[in-house]
């Protein structure tokens, strides 16, 4: 058990956090440019000079191109139809194709808005340098817009995963641990020596919780120190707040493990639906997708999921700086599912069968 | 020759090492069509590597082992047809019922499906288990549990059968109720191999061997080993082996 | 055969005795798909919003007209001053604030420009970066509306075609990832349970007296796993189609195939995690670390591998999961034959005859 709780957290930051990205690289395009002028040339090469975008192929067949989507080998093409220049000069404007393998919608949705402020750029660069127009953009109105992204000015989505990553692995390593054990000693026999024991209930799934609620505790302590020398998340609020928050929170976690402990037979059938139980709550809990944009029923759901609260706070304390006063909606939800779940896994549990 | 048709377990000089340990060091013995031999022997003294050999679950590293007129290094599988098997775990499956456990170990043994009704119906008469037929095992008592395991062993009717450590943990009235099936069989001429920590229950046997440290230390009949050794029950052999080794 | 029969029958006792994990492990695929389908989704609509409006003149209101009546955004509030915007905030109710500085019409109407400020809550980066880029993009629009007459300077307008999944649904995706996660999880999972549980309660010992070989004691437990799987995968890709409208373009009978090399695949591992595990609990664990995490996260199920760094790209190309991704996307969602699909498949079935490989070296070994 002891490398377990050492090493998963280390294995899972760094793994998670590196692979549960949508920072979109790399993004492979097929040119098919059927112009081939000076203009269809400098908008490929102001993709190339993108971060996001690599020319993986040129060719002039736009079937070939859309074999190296079927194949797997691009993700995008953009195709620039035959006198795409000239049509641009005579007209002022002309279309081009982009064609997106939209298997994964995320990623086809950002590939896209990517393209599309690659291309806008380059009007504004055209338009610029043609100075043609220039007269008439005087007398147009105009909006500037000023944008700024505040709390991750980078948009540096580790800032935004590791605090939720955080919590899944606190909740992950208590629930477990809690959720095998009373089974186990059933298993074993251990708990009949429990039993005949003049040990209250409530003393006894106490006494059960407390260490792992410790070993909880530290794991957290543990992987804020890996999230802060590996990553170097902001931690913007006060540690202390967050401490706090989770005690309550792993009473919550802890006792829905003891529970599902107490109903069950066998280790194997705890595991199964300690998973259940996990897999709809992470997926529920806004750590890859927001809760926003869930359907109102399943927002409504939520309100039940302690995961997604913690994850709230420990996103608004540790990046936003939040504190007590903003999160204690949340924080009070959790203090009423600790004492619930915790009342609901004393009472479970029977020291008679 | 007369003498080898008898001898339906035949065993010369048996090593089995595992590495530099020898687990067996040159045992012999025979053990004869229709007898109870007790197989005794300290925790590690090598019991149950011989009985793996014995079943073919093991090849033995030198020696000549015919198991009912078998060679255990080449014909291990047909070896395994004519004997039953009875481990220490009671080897039934706790999730399945009576009958459903009779069915499947009668299965694997090749038994056709009418036959292995018939003599279900037989065995369930006889250990008065109508009643259960449709219980899930791990709802019986381990004494229950016990008898069936063993009835479930010798279901296939072989010829030799091996139990090892048969009667671990259970009450002193199942135990003699065990025996009294045992006994039953031997006389039906079939053999039984027998390991026990029991020292009263090797006094059943019709003649023991102890292993002390992988060798055969004494192999005779109760009596005579209780004679030799000057004591009045097995338990004093026993004791006696054990300090000349050290 | 008969024997294996029995035993066979033996296995799909045991299954169906344990009600429980049977809920389980039909209820798994049902649940998830749902989530994935209704609640797990990116697509970003009534984000709340608020508006710091310090002009109040009717442009700024025209355009604030247009930018809630989007369907994007909702007015969560007005704002009266900036100190109110961290504040907002921090209260984690809003996601971007939109500043329109003082006079804006005039400025517009006088010096034919304005000043409009854009702050999100970056503190979840896509969200954000999409948000402004709407925001952005229907200003311009309301810019086009108040300046009729204006002659576009030079432009190109690029036409988007989504190839596979028009509409961007996350289904397409979850489908045949929730088909790779699960199969590896029953298949592999369960039998590694399976086997180490017989070594456990010591029945494994009395099978191996038995007449019965070795390789029909294997065979015999995978069997009912490879159907109870297979009634997964069906399961699975009905719920897609009818429920969700995930298209089938490629032939079934192909998928189908492919699936159960996927099975046979995760099987075989299950088989080698229990040779090389003694009790329930370790092979339970290492099934879960090894396959859960990964068939979750290295398959490209959720996050794209292309966007990983090197050594996980790597270790991506040993996960099973990954290539049969591949192939079932290709299959259902492109539509492609064998022709497209051959080196993935040949790379399962490598994996698949390693995983036999060591477990019957592993298993010979043991019964020494």
């Amino acid at each position: 058990m002891i490398p377990i709780i050492f090493v998963m957290p280390i294995v899972q930051l760094i793994v998670l956090v590196h692979a549960a990205t949508f920072e979109m690289k790399n993004i492979r395009m097929v040119v098919v440019d059927n112009d081939y002028s000076s203009t269809s040339k400098k908008l490929v090469e102001k993709f190339q000079r993108s971060p996001f975008f690599i020319i993986s192929n040129r060719t002039n067949s736009y079937k070939l191109a859309e074999e190296d989507i079927k194949n797997g080998n691009a993700e995008v093409v953009i195709s620039i139809p035959e006198n795409f220049e000239k049509n641009l000069i005579r007209e002022n404007k002309d279309k081009l194709q982009l064609v997106v393998n939209a298997i994964n919608g995320t990623s086809a949705g950002l590939i896209n808005a990517y393209s599309i402020s690659v291309i806008s750029e380059f009007n504004k660069e055209l338009a610029g340098r043609n100075g043609k127009p220039a007269a008439a953009i005087i007398s147009q109105k105009q909006i500037n817009t000023f944008y700024s992204f505040w709390y991750n000015p980078e948009l540096n989505f580790k800032t935004f995963m590791v605090p939720g990553i955080l919590v899944l692995l606190v909740t992950i390593i208590g629930f477990l641990l809690s959720g095998m054990n009373v089974v186990r000693e059933k298993e074993i026999g251990t708990i009949e020596q429990i039993n005949v024991t003049p040990i209250k209930k409530y003393q006894f799934i106490i006494g059960k919780l407390l260490p792992f609620w410790f070993i909880a505790l530290f794991e957290l302590a543990f992987g804020l120190t890996v999230g802060k020398l590996l990553f170097n998340i902001p931690m913007v609020g006060s540690l202390g707040l967050v401490f706090f928050v989770a005690s309550i929170y792993l009473i919550v976690i802890l006792s829905m493990g003891l529970f599902v402990s107490t109903i069950t037979n066998t280790q194997q059938q705890s595991m199964l639906i300690s998973f259940f139980i996990m897999m709809i709550f992470i997926l529920m809990s806004g750590l890859f997708t927001s809760i926003e944009n869930m359907p109102s029923w399943a927002q409504t759901i939520t309100k039940f999921n302690p995961v997604a609260y913690f994850i709230k706070i420990m996103r608004m304390v540790l990046l936003k700086g939040s504190g007590f006063a903003e999160i204690k909606t949340e924080f009070f939800s959790l203090l009423f599912f600790a004492f619930t779940m915790l009342s609901l896994a004393v009472w479970r549990y029977r020291k008679t069968s | 020759m007369q003498e080898e048709t008898e001898n339906i377990i035949y065993v010369r000089d048996l090593v089995k090492k595992f590495g530099n340990f020898v687990a067996n060091d040159h045992l012999s013995f025979e053990v004869k069509k229709g007898e109870i031999f007790g197989f005794l022997g300290a925790n590690g003294a090598g019991k149950t590597t011989t009985i793996r050999i014995l079943c073919g679950l093991s090849s033995p590293t030198s020696g000549e082992i015919k198991v009912a007129g078998f060679d255990a290094f080449k014909e291990t599988e047909k070896i395994k047809r004519n004997i039953g098997y009875m481990s220490q775990k009671f080897s039934l499956y706790e999730d399945l019922t009576v009958t459903e456990n009779i069915r499947f170990y009668g299965g694997i043994y090749g038994i056709s499906r009418k036959e292995i009704k018939v003599r279900t119906q037989i065995l369930l008469e006889k250990l008065k288990f109508e009643e259960v037929k449709n219980t899930l095992i791990k709802d019986l008592p381990l004494g229950w549990r016990q008898k069936l395991a063993f009835s479930v062993a010798i279901f296939h009717q072989p010829k030799i059968v091996f139990l090892d450590e048969p009667t671990g943990g259970v009450d002193p009235i199942t135990r003699r109720q065990f025996w009294e099936m045992i006994y039953e069989e031997a006389h039906n001429g079939m053999t039984i191999f027998v390991t026990t920590h029991y020292m009263d229950e090797a006094e059943y046997c019709d003649r023991i061997s102890i292993m002390v440290e992988g060798k055969i230390a004494a192999l005779d009949t109760p009596l005579n080993l209780m004679k030799e050794y000057e004591t009045k029950n097995m338990e004093g052999v026993f004791l006696k082996l054990a300090r000349n080794i050290e | 055969m008969k024997r294996f029969k029995g035993f066979v029958i033996k296995e799909f006792y045991h299954i169906f005795r344990d009600v429980r994990t049977m809920a389980i492990l039909f209820g798994i695929p049902i649940v998830q798909l749902l989530l994935f389908g209704f609640v797990i989704t990116n697509e970003i609509k009534d984000a709340k919003i608020a508006i710091f409006d310090q002009s109040k003149d009717n442009i700024t209101q025209k355009l604030s007209q247009k930018i809630l009546s989007s369907g994007y955004f909702l007015l969560e509030k007005n704002l009266n001053n900036y100190n109110e915007i961290n504040q907002s905030f921090k209260e984690g109710n809003i996601k971007l604030v939109i500043v329109f500085e003082k006079d804006f019409a005039k400025h517009l109407e006088k010096e034919r420009k304005a000043n409009l400020q854009i702050i999100s809550d970056a503190s979840e980066p896509n969200t954000a970066n999409i948000l402004v880029n709407y925001t952005i993009a229907i200003t311009n629009d309301f810019l086009k509306e108040i300046n009729p007459n204006a002659k576009v300077p030079l432009q190109i307008i690029p036409e988007v075609r989504m190839l596979y999944n028009p509409d961007l649904k996350g289904v397409f995706m979850f489908v045949p990832g929730i088909m790779a996660m699960l199969l590896m999880l029953i298949s592999a999972m369960m039998t590694s349970i399976s086997i180490t549980r017989e070594k456990e309660t010591g029945t494994m010992e009395v099978l191996l007296v038995s007449p019965l070989k070795p390789i029909q004691i294997i065979v015999g437990k995978v069997v009912p796993y490879v159907f109870l799987s297979f009634i997964n995968a069906v399961v699975i890709l009905i719920l897609g189609k009818f429920v969700f409208g995930v298209p089938i373009n490629g032939s079934i009978l192909l998928l189908l195939g492919e699936s159960v090399l996927y099975i046979l695949t995760a099987l075989s591992l299950g088989i080698m995690i229990s040779t090389l595990t003694k009790t329930q609990q370790t092979a339970m664990l290492i099934s879960m670390l090894v396959l859960m995490l990964p068939s979750i996260l290295l398959s490209g199920f959720i996050f794209p591998i292309e966007n990983m760094p090197t050594p996980l790209q790597f270790i991506c190309q040993i996960m099973p999961p990954k290539w049969f991704i591949i192939i079932i996307k290709n299959i259902m969602l492109k539509g492609v034959g064998f022709a497209y699909v051959w080196k993935e498949t040949l790379i399962l079935f490598g994996m698949m005859v390693f995983f036999i490989l060591v477990s019957v070296k592993k298993f010979k070994i043991r019964l020494e």
